[in-house]
């Protein structure tokens, strides 16, 4: 038996609300089945249970209550294990059944609940229900609170963000290199290959340098994990968080998964279905977690180099800068080339400059062979 | 088509880009991506809803001539005579 607690959705999250349960008593979940909706200041996410079995009982329904991380949530045990009739145990008998929309509203309008009846399937109070007994159902305005699951409030995601990077500052001891890339053979690579692709095929130019990213990792695996409890611990697979930048201000990092095994345009189709579920506020809880590494790239608002800082608990960030075209020296002859600045900012508890630089190398060479990534 | 059309066409795409912004304010002789704050993602997510509404192919090579919104309109409908 195991209980499934409120996961931690990141560095930045202490608590969460249980929106609500996908799942009920009684239902089998498998590996990564996504069981339950969960609100943090950076949004509403879907998550997954990380074991086979039954839900034997749902400890906590959703509500209102914020939520300490580690709570526990439901009891899970394996199947064949189930020794309670879960209807029993997770619905007492004439208890109301609210959704966490319907019960939020109520709570901001005053609505007594007990004195509804749903018209939702089993009888559960909805918001119409609610809005109905109010009168508030007139007033658009007063209806957007219901838009704030999708769409956290840039204060909440803003405090998030700090409560992360100031623990960053102050628990990581921090190095920064730089270096530049000559880009002449990878954006040629990448002309030759979007003139040959429709446009909805085409690749963004980032997807290069991420690939570059996994294979220089493989071969510098020291950059690639979690530092806890004093200790590295590396991750073979190259799960890659792409910063993403919302519209209503901040950002989420969710992760690329497995960009080691992928192609190109494997790759390309996971970032087109990543950013547009980032910004849709439809990501998965095991994408805010699994990264091993982060990837900012800031190019396309004109920044020359990033100087990046660490998500924790991971023990690097890749920063990218816009390709310009600079005067480049090669064997003795100039020429004009796209020149892209990539910067590590990387943790010296888990390494060191000579490793930083390594991978640096690594990156720089990998993305002279864009055919081969 | 003509250039009102082309340009409720692109605002069609921009909203689902960019909805807070008021798009009839916008300069249309300014840096679009700029202006809107877009990153190359949503750019080409701008094209390919383009590509499917007015079915004009923009490759690659030209995105340096679509920097304002007028560039934009005036590629499009230049695109749409030739095809036509």
């Amino acid at each position: 038996m195991a209980d499934f607690c409120m996961p931690s959705l990141g560095a930045d999250m202490t608590s969460g609300l249980l929106v609500a349960w996908r799942v009920e008593a009684g239902d089998k979940v498998e590996h990564g089945q996504i069981i339950a909706e969960i609100e943090t200041a950076k949004g509403l996410f879907e998550v997954e249970v990380f074991e086979d079995g039954v839900v034997e009982q749902l400890l906590i329904e959703p509500g209102e209550d914020q939520i300490p991380v580690g709570t526990p949530l439901a009891k899970i045990v394996a199947d064949g294990d189930v020794v309670t009739k879960p209807d029993a145990a997770a619905e007492p008998e004439g208890r109301q059944k609210v959704s966490p929309v319907a019960r939020r509203r109520a709570a901001e309008l005053g609505v007594d609940l007990t004195q509804l009846k749903g018209s939702g399937a089993d009888g559960v109070i909805q918001l119409a229900d609610v809005e109905a007994v109010a009168g508030a159902a007139e007033s658009p305005a007063k209806a957007a609170p219901t838009a704030r699951k999708i769409t956290p409030s840039a204060e909440g995601m803003r405090q998030a963000i700090a409560a992360a990077m100031s623990r960053s500052n102050s628990e990581i001891p921090h190095y920064y290199l730089a270096t530049e890339i000559d880009m002449s053979r990878a954006q040629q690579f990448l002309a030759e290959q979007n003139k040959q692709r429709s446009i909805k095929e085409r690749l963004l130019p980032v997807v290069l340098p991420l690939k570059a990213v996994a294979v220089a990792l493989q071969k510098v695996p020291q950059l690639n994990g979690y530092y806890v409890d004093g200790q590295l611990q590396q991750r073979e697979q190259v799960n890659i968080g792409f910063t993403v930048s919302l519209r209503n201000g901040g950002l989420l990092t969710p992760a690329l998964q497995g960009v080691e095994q992928m192609s190109i345009d494997q790759l390309m189709a996971a970032l087109n279905d990543l950013i547009g579920r980032t910004r849709a506020g439809k990501l998965r809880g095991s994408e805010l977690t699994s990264a091993g590494i982060t990837v900012t790239s800031l190019g396309d608002l004109g920044v020359q180099s990033v100087f990046g800082v660490i998500y924790p608990p991971q023990v690097a960030l890749i920063g990218l800068g816009k390709i310009v075209e600079r005067a480049w020296a090669e064997n003795g002859a100039l020429s004009a080339r796209p020149v892209l600045s990539a910067t590590l900012a990387a943790d010296h508890r888990a390494s060191d400059g000579l490793l930083g630089a390594k991978f640096l190398d690594a990156f720089g060479r990998a993305l002279q062979q864009p055919e081969a990534l | 088509m003509n250039t009102d059309e082309i340009k409720q066409q692109i605002f069609n795409g921009l909203i689902d880009i960019a909805p807070e912004v008021e798009l009839d304010e916008l300069d249309p002789n300014e840096n679009l991506r700029e202006e809107l704050d877009i990153d190359s993602y949503d750019f080409l997510s701008l094209l390919i809803g383009l590509n499917e509404s007015l079915g004009v192919e923009i490759p690659e090579t030209d995105y340096e001539k679509l920097v304002s919104l007028t560039d934009l309109v005036a590629y499009l409908a230049a695109k749409l005579d030739e095809s036509r």
